[in-house]
C-alpha cells in the first residue's frame, strides 16, 4: 500500500499545483525585488518588473541565477527575510567562491522536513519504522534533512551520522533499522560488509533511500539484491533546501520533484533557451517558498529528463530522471562538489604549475580522488624525504580546499594527456551516467 | 674535492629506467654507478657519468626533470675492514650520512664509495684528518680506462 505524508498535496490535480506555484511564485518574486537589492538589480538589467510575471508561465521572463551570483552575493547579498528571522545555516564543503551557505527561517526548515517527510513515507516509512540516518550531520544537509522528515513521520530516528561502520552495522542489528538513509557507495559498502560477515540474517531493513551522488541501476540492483531492500533516490542541493527536492516513489523510474515548493524547468545549457516535456537538458529551479533564501532560476548543471506521464505511485508531481551528467566540470566525490578549478588553485598557491588531471575512481564501492602533478624542476630535489614532505603539504592543502582527502601521485613532465593541445584535466573511471 | 651526480625524476612505471638507459647509450654516456631510490609512486635515480655536463643537457633537452649534486667519492682500501674504517672517520666526527652506495673501477679493481652528506667541507676536514682524500671529477675519471 502506498503511504503519503500529505497526500492532498502530493495527489494534487495538475491544474491545483499550477495555480499554487502561479500564486507562490508572483509573491515570492515581489518580495525579492523589494527586499534583495541583488535581485532588483538583475530584473532591472533584464528589464523585467514584478508585475510582468503573472503566473509561472511567466518564469521564462526572469534572469537566471548561477553558483557565481552565490559566490558574488555571499553571504548575505541574497538573503530575503532579516537574519534575526533565520534559525539555521546549512553549508556545502567547497571554500572560497564554492562554498554555497544557506539561512533557513524556522518555516524553511519545517517545508524542508516536509519535503523529506514525503520521501520516507513514499520509501514505505511510517511511525513503526526505525530510520538509521548515516548521513553526515553538521553543516551538510543530508543528516539534517533526513532526520527532521524522520521525526515528522514520527519513526523512531536513530542519528548515526557517517562512518564506523562496525557501529553502524551493529545499532542496525541491535536495534533493528528498517529504514537506512546515506549516501549509495556507503550503502553499498555496508552491504558488502553485511554479507561478508554473514549478518544478513540479524538485520530488518526493509528500504534505504540513497542520494548526496550518482549512481547507476547495476549499483542499486546490487544493493538491493545484497540487503534484500528496495533502494530508494533522493536529490536536493543545498542551493534549494537539501536532499528531498525530488524523491522516489514505489514506480522507481524517476524522482517526484515537490512541485507546491519548487518549479522545475530544463533549459538547453548553451542557449537558456526553455525546452519542452521530454528533453534532455539543464535542471534549473525555482524555490516559491522559501523565506530567508529563495532562489529565482536557479541552474543546477544537471542534465537529466522531465516526465508528466502519469505514475502508479498516485503522485500527480513532474518526474524527474537521475542525472545524466553535468553541464560544468564539477564532480561530486564521495557526495562532496570538486571543481577542478579547486584543484588547480592550490597548485598555483604552492608554487607549482597548474599541469595536473584528477583521476576518480570506485574501489570497494567508494571514490577515491587523485590528482596526478607533473614534475617540475622547482619541486624536485636529490631528496625522497623533502619531496615526500611537499608532497604532503601539497595534500593538506587540497583537503583544506576540498574538505576530503585526495591523494597526489607525481608523474613525469609532459606525461598528462593532452588532446589537440588541450590537456585532458578529468578521467572519471566510475561510470555512474 | 667533490664529483658531480645527476639525479633524475622516473616515474614509478614499466620501462621508465630502460627509456633513460637508452638515451645515455645514443650519446655514447658511460654509467660509472647507479643508485635507485624509490618510493610507492616514484624514484630518484642517481647516477655517476663520464661527462656530467654532456649528460644534464641531454636529460634536459629529452625533458627529464634532473640536479646535481656534489657529492664525495671515497677510494676504498681492498681490504677487510676498508669501509667500516671509512664510516668510523665519519661517525666519530659527527657527520651524517645521508644516503652511499659503492661501485668497482675496473683499471684498478678499486672500490669506490660514493657518500652524501648534509656539510661537504665538513666531511672533507674529519676524513682528512684522518688520511682519506676524497677524489675530485678527474681522479675519478682516471680510475676508468675511457
Amino acid at each position: 500500500m502506498e503511504h503519503y505524508y500529505q497526500p492532498e498535496i502530493e495527489c494534487a490535480s495538475q491544474e491545483q499545483i499550477r495555480q499554487w506555484q502561479s500564486q507562490r511564485l508572483v509573491q515570492t518574486v515581489h518580495r525579492v525585488y523589494e527586499n534583495v537589492p541583488y535581485y532588483r538589480e538583475k530584473m532591472k538589467a533584464k528589464g523585467v518588473e514584478p508585475g510582468d510575471i503573472k503566473s509561472a508561465e511567466d518564469l521564462r521572463f526572469l534572469p537566471f541565477l548561477t553558483k557565481d551570483d552565490l559566490r558574488d552575493a555571499y553571504p548575505y547579498g541574497l538573503m530575503a527575510a532579516p537574519l534575526s528571522d533565520c534559525v539555521r545555516i546549512q553549508s556545502t564543503s567547497g571554500t572560497t567562491g564554492r562554498r554555497v551557505v544557506a539561512f533557513y527561517t524556522q518555516h524553511d526548515l519545517d517545508l524542508w522536513e516536509d519535503c523529506c517527510a514525503r520521501a520516507i513515507m513514499a520509501a514505505g516509512g511510517t511511525k513503526e519504522d526505525v530510520v538509521h540516518v548515516c548521513y553526515g550531520y553538521g553543516l551538510f544537509t543530508g543528516g539534517p534533512g533526513l532526520n527532521g522528515g524522520s521525526h515528522r513521520v514520527g519513526s523512531l530516528t536513530l542519528p548515526m551520522s557517517s562512518g564506523n561502520t562496525d557501529r553502524q552495522i551493529q545499532f542496525m542489528c541491535d536495534l533493528g533499522s528498517t529504514i537506512l538513509c546515506c549516501t549509495p557507495s556507503y550503502a553499498a559498502y555496508l552491504a558488502e560488509t553485511i554479507c561478508e560477515r554473514g549478518l544478513r540474517d540479524q538485520i530488518k531493513l526493509k528500504a534505504g533511500i540513497f542520494g548526496a551522488e550518482a549512481w547507476s541501476e547495476e549499483m542499486r540492483q546490487d544493493i538491493q539484491d545484497k540487503l534484500g531492500i528496495k533502494a530508494y533516490d533522493i536529490y536536493g542541493l543545498t542551493e534549494i533546501s537539501g536532499p528531498g527536492v525530488s524523491f522516489e516513489c514505489s514506480e522507481q523510474t524517476g524522482m517526484h520533484i515537490n512541485e507546491d515548493h519548487f518549479i522545475a524547468e530544463i533549459i538547453d545549457p548553451n542557449t537558456g533557451e526553455v525546452l519542452p516535456e521530454g528533453s534532455k537538458g539543464e535542471l534549473v529551479f525555482t524555490s516559491i517558498t522559501k523565506e530567508a533564501f529563495p532562489l529565482l532560476r536557479y541552474r543546477t548543471r544537471d542534465i537529466c529528463v522531465l516526465t508528466r506521464k502519469p505514475c502508479s505511485c498516485g503522485r500527480t508531481h513532474v518526474k524527474m530522471s537521475k542525472p545524466m551528467g553535468r553541464s560544468d566540470d564539477m564532480l561530486i566525490v564521495k557526495g562532496v562538489n570538486v571543481f577542478p578549478s579547486q584543484i588547480e588553485t592550490v597548485l598555483l598557491n604552492k608554487g607549482y604549475p597548474a599541469n595536473y588531471q584528477i583521476v576518480v575512481s570506485r574501489e570497494n564501492n567508494s571514490d577515491r580522488l587523485e590528482v596526478l602533478v607533473e614534475m617540475t624542476p622547482e619541486m624536485f630535489s636529490d631528496s625522497v624525504s623533502l619531496i615526500n614532505q611537499k608532497e604532503r603539504e601539497l595534500i593538506e592543502a587540497l583537503k583544506s580546499m576540498l574538505g576530503i582527502y585526495a591523494a597526489v601521485k607525481l608523474v613525469a613532465p609532459k606525461s598528462i594527456a593532452r588532446s589537440e593541445g588541450k590537456a585532458v584535466r578529468i578521467i572519471d573511471n566510475r561510470k555512474l551516467y | 674535492m667533490t664529483v658531480k651526480q645527476i639525479s633524475i625524476f622516473l616515474e614509478n612505471r614499466p620501462g621508465r629506467l630502460s627509456e633513460l638507459t637508452g638515451l645515455l647509450e645514443q650519446n655514447q654516456l658511460n654509467l660509472r654507478a647507479l643508485s635507485l631510490a624509490e618510493t610507492t609512486d616514484f624514484g630518484i635515480l642517481r647516477i655517476i657519468v663520464s661527462d656530467p655536463y654532456q649528460a644534464v643537457t641531454v636529460l634536459k633537452e629529452a625533458g627529464y626533470v634532473c640536479s646535481v649534486t656534489k657529492v664525495l667519492a671515497v677510494e676504498l682500501p681492498d681490504r677487510p675492514g676498508g669501509l667500516f674504517d671509512v664510516l668510523r672517520v665519519l661517525g666519530e666526527g659527527g657527520v651524517n650520512l645521508e644516503y652511499t652506495y659503492a661501485f668497482t673501477a675496473r683499471k684498478k679493481g678499486a672500490a669506490c664509495l660514493i657518500l652524501r652528506v648534509a656539510d661537504n667541507d665538513a666531511a672533507i676536514e674529519v676524513l682528512g684528518k684522518n688520511g682519506v682524500r676524497p677524489l675530485c671529477q678527474e681522479e675519478l675519471n682516471d680510475l676508468f680506462d675511457d
